[in-house]
């Protein structure tokens, strides 16, 4: 995969997964001040659950996106394959 | 009190400078300066618009470009 | 421990070949309040901190390593495949003759990433404004990079990492609020 140019669904799906987690990060630092904010904690609760969908739908078509058994791997060991996020 | 985010003062131009005087000097004083402990249920960007932003809450958003160059970039 | 994913936190994206542009980028690497210094010095303190902040100082600290992961991406797109006669000329001829195109944790003039950027007092209090007195100067260094870079779609990451600095800094203002005073957590300062 070395040098083949990747798809623009990659880069749309890898942005739609930055989006969402991006509101997480926002969220979890709100609520570790905040940690009796129930609305803001059903929100973290609904956003986690919409990240590990399109986390999974993006790790079914360009690899695993966390090593340490928090993805799965194809034959042969998908995690060393290029690219790395500062290449794309 | 000026919450406004971006702030200014004139310094002192002596005849002697020898550099083109840059006559108002500007500095920044953004939000976290004036909102307090965060509210309950302050109003949310969508999770595009908080990506772009930088941040999820629009009282926290503060842009910020060159005061010094006036085209905009 | 700690996980690693296969993903930058935004999307960076560079414009031209700048090598110039990257040797101002490398003070937010391995500069006095740069992101390497915010991780560690966070990522340190905690150990020490009252038990109700640890938290937020895990996940500040935490977030600061994807943004030195960032600033790394630019540096390393802003220099790739450059010749070393465009290093010379970008004023990276010092950088190159120790590192090649490598990077490596210094500041933009070339001093050597040190330990005594950062401090833990032990004193909660003084470590939380050591802490909020870091994010407003690395708030000021993207603020003087944003004035000195014509990039445009760099300066798209600059801002989202300017503004970062604004939401840790208004985070632990709250933390201060939480540990001056233990209870609700909800108070005007």
């Amino acid at each position: 995969m070395a040098n083949k140019p990747l798809p623009d669904d990659y880069y749309q799906r890898l942005e739609e997964i930055q989006k969402i987690d991006f509101t997480l990060v926002e969220l979890n630092l709100y609520l570790d001040t905040h940690p009796q904010d129930l609305e803001a904690i059903k929100q973290y609760n609904t956003f986690t659950k919409k990240a590990k969908e399109l986390r999974q739908m993006f790790e079914e078509r360009y690899g695993p996106m966390i090593h340490f058994g928090h993805s799965y791997s194809t034959h042969p060991w998908a995690w060393i394959e290029s690219p790395w996020p500062w290449q794309v | 009190m000026d919450t406004s985010f971006r702030k200014s003062f004139e310094p002192f131009i002596s005849r002697f400078d020898p550099c083109k005087p840059i006559p108002v000097k500007y500095y920044e004083t953004p939000p976290q300066l004036y909102l307090g402990f965060q509210p309950e249920g302050l109003e949310q960007f969508s999770p595009a618009e908080a990506l772009k932003h930088g941040t999820l809450w629009p009282a926290l958003y503060a842009p910020y470009s060159n005061p010094y160059r006036h085209d905009g970039k | 421990m700690w996980l690693y994913e296969k993903k930058l936190q935004y999307p960076v994206r560079v414009s031209v070949c700048n090598p110039r542009l990257a040797k101002f980028l490398i003070e937010q690497y391995g500069g006095a309040d740069g992101e390497l210094s915010a991780a560690l010095r966070y990522l340190n303190q905690r150990y020490t901190i009252p038990d109700k902040v640890i938290g937020l100082l895990t996940d500040i600290g935490t977030e600061e390593f994807a943004h030195l992961e960032m600033i790394a991406t630019m540096v390393y797109k802003l220099t790739k495949d450059a010749t070393p006669e465009e290093m010379k000329q970008a004023g990276l001829g010092d950088h190159y003759a120790n590192h090649d195109g490598a990077l490596f944790y210094h500041d933009a003039a070339g001093n050597n990433w040190t330990a005594s950027y950062i401090q833990a007092k032990g004193d909660p209090i003084a470590d939380l404004y050591e802490d909020i007195a870091a994010e407003e100067k690395a708030r000021a260094t993207y603020q003087w990079l944003i004035n000195m870079s014509d990039d445009p779609f760099l300066n798209e990451s600059l801002s989202f990492l300017r503004e970062r600095e604004i939401v840790h800094s208004q985070r632990f203002r709250e933390a201060v609020e939480l540990i001056k005073d233990s209870n609700t957590g909800k108070k005007i300062f």
